[in-house]
């Protein structure tokens, strides 16, 4: 790699970034995972399982280390140990309040369960040890063309089964009972959205890594969420937040040292917290004025653009 | 066994943070509250990087972030409790600091960030000299017994949070406590089985145990004891074979005894 220089001259900057091979990759590839992460994320976040994603995301560790222990490629490793996570957290879905703290144990049990063997794996073969930090954390180094394909493919089986199953999973995560009555069937959506899930997770955190995709699958959408409540705008606006976040993270990374996940993390934090200021001075606005409605002011009230 | 030093220590320190893990566990998986545990557990993994990049005592890293942390998830969340939106973004980006905290550590010291992050992240129980041992085990002390003289009121206020107020318990003040326990709990067991694992010991013994019982002392004193024979056994089952890590025996026993409950409870419905 040719010394990074950063210059004020962002088309020179961005025409430097594509001049590498690795980078147009990682680029393809970050947007991907960015398309991705914003959609399945958006359910996630309005689903409430934010413990199920980050439980299926932690899954990828002992995945990759149990498929180098067994010589086989790790990305096998990584969709399998993230499916049958997925199958093991649905089995214990449950109602009601005493449903959920059950199911919030439960899948704290499955998270440690994997991660102990996890650490067996990674004991009993002693070679993965300089990879650990890579498998938890990530890197946008090294993505070769056929990891492109292979993600653009699971992508875009995930968002095909989304898009089948779009409407009545949106009115099974909003309302269950509602969903029940009109006969969609919400336990098989439950199941089904978990497998989506962990699908989505496996290929995005071979980019990521472990513990970092949940910050790609959790911030845009909950900062889209708090900024609009309609479906449709909340949807494109976390897929949009997810790019702006990934592209952003991958340019800095590539002009610095530090990696590529602290950005990833903090960029997503900061869109987070801006949404929710944002969400918040607004709800403050609206009630100000039905206050001043309510008294009988005629005062027009100062129109913000949002 | 008990012959080395090092098992000694294990046993001193594994004890009471067994049955500090039980017993804040039973009300971490009562009020649903296991991912506030799981995002403790994974920033005392931070605080630990963070205190060996400033070069100061691990435990102090340790104890400053899960405290800290505890106590802003209870100030964003209504009754005490972040949603679980805000504990997933907000610890997003603390494990973020982290991965810098460690690129850091690993451009300043040659090499030695790699173990630094492998006992942190899954804990040297054999590691503990005896002084880090009585530490800890004071520190375990303290939380179960801090634990138990809020029980009632804590309870109270788990169950029916609403009357609870209405009859003049804190609420706000006990869902704070808690999660402080938590953090302590956590920074404590994240020296002995590690930042990724010492979540196995609050929910697995404490799920198997609500499980089991809805009795509330029964239930703490089940949990414990749950937590501690996972201890005591992954210890002694580490020692005899020494391919397996203490902190997958340790959790494995765990994990098995939350599935050997789950399944006697379906069984008996």
């Amino acid at each position: 790699m040719a010394n990074p220089t950063l210059s004020w001259n962002l088309v020179h900057d961005v025409h430097e970034l594509l001049a590498y091979q690795f980078m147009v990759n990682a680029l393809q590839a970050g947007t991907i995972v960015a398309v991705m992460a914003g959609v399945v994320g958006w359910y996630m976040v309005l689903r409430r399982q934010s413990f199920a994603g980050h439980t299926i995301a932690v899954m990828s560790f002992p995945g990759a280390a149990g498929a180098a222990l067994a010589g086989v490629p790790g990305a096998v490793g990584y969709y399998l140990t993230c499916g049958i996570a997925a199958l093991a957290i649905g089995r214990e879905g449950g109602a009601g309040r005493r449903g959920r703290s059950r199911e919030s144990a439960a899948i704290g049990v499955v998270q440690v369960a994997g991660l102990a063997l996890g650490f067996l794996f990674l004991s009993l073969y002693s070679g993965v040890l300089e990879q650990l930090e890579t498998l938890l954390f990530g890197t946008f180094l090294g993505i070769d063309r056929n990891q492109v394909l292979t993600l653009l493919l699971v992508a875009i089986v995930v968002l095909v089964a989304l898009v089948l199953v779009g409407r009545p999973l949106l009115l099974a995560s909003l309302d269950p009972e509602v969903a029940l009555a009109r006969g969609v069937p919400v336990r098989a959506l439950d199941f089904g959205f978990l497998l989506i899930l962990g699908l989505a997770v496996a290929a995005t955190s071979q980019i990521t890594g472990a513990l970092l995709v949940f910050a790609l699958l959790v911030a845009p959408p909950a900062a889209a969420q708090a900024l609009t409540p309609r479906p449709g705008p909340s949807l494109v606006l976390s897929v949009v937040l997810a790019l702006l976040v990934m592209w952003l993270a991958l340019g800095i990374s590539y002009f610095s040292i530090y990696p590529l996940g602290f950005f990833v993390t903090s960029l997503g934090f900061g869109v987070f917290l801006l949404a929710k200021l944002t969400g918040l001075a607004r709800a403050r606005r609206v009630r100000r004025g039905r206050g001043q409605d309510g008294a009988g002011s005629q005062e027009p009230q100062p129109v913000v653009a949002a | 066994m008990l012959g080395h030093e090092f098992i000694r220590n294990a046993y001193l320190a594994g004890t009471l943070i067994a049955l500090a893990c039980g017993i804040v566990g039973w009300f971490t998986v009562l009020r649903g509250q296991v991912f506030a545990g799981d995002a403790l557990s994974h920033v005392a993994f931070v605080g630990a990087i963070a205190a060996a990049v400033a070069g100061v005592d691990e435990r102090v890293g340790l104890f400053a972030l899960t405290l800290g942390l505890a106590a802003a998830m209870a100030g964003l969340g209504s009754r005490a409790q972040a949603d679980d939106v805000t504990i997933g973004v907000v610890f997003a980006w603390v494990l973020g600091i982290g991965v810098l905290l460690i690129a850091v550590l690993g451009t300043s010291s040659s090499g030695g960030s790699g173990l630094i992050v492998a006992n942190t992240l899954f804990g040297s129980i054999f590691g503990l000299s005896s002084g880090q041992s009585l530490v800890a085990a004071a520190v375990g002390l303290g939380v179960v017994l801090a634990t138990l003289s809020i029980a009632r009121p804590l309870l109270f206020a788990s169950i029916d949070p609403e009357l609870a107020a209405l009859h003049g318990v804190p609420v706000r003040i006990l869902g704070l406590a808690l999660l402080l326990l938590i953090g302590a709990v956590t920074a404590e067991g994240t020296q002995a089985i590690g930042a990724l694992l010492v979540l196995g010991l609050i929910a697995a013994p404490a799920g198997a145990a609500l499980r089991l019982t809805s009795k509330p002392y029964l239930g703490m004193a089940i949990s414990a004891a749950i937590a501690l024979v996972a201890m005591w056994g992954g210890i002694a089952l580490s020692y005899g074979i020494p391919s397996l890590p203490p902190s997958t025996a340790i959790i494995g026993l765990a994990v098995g005894a939350y599935a050997l409950a789950s399944m006697a409870s379906t069984i008996a419905l």
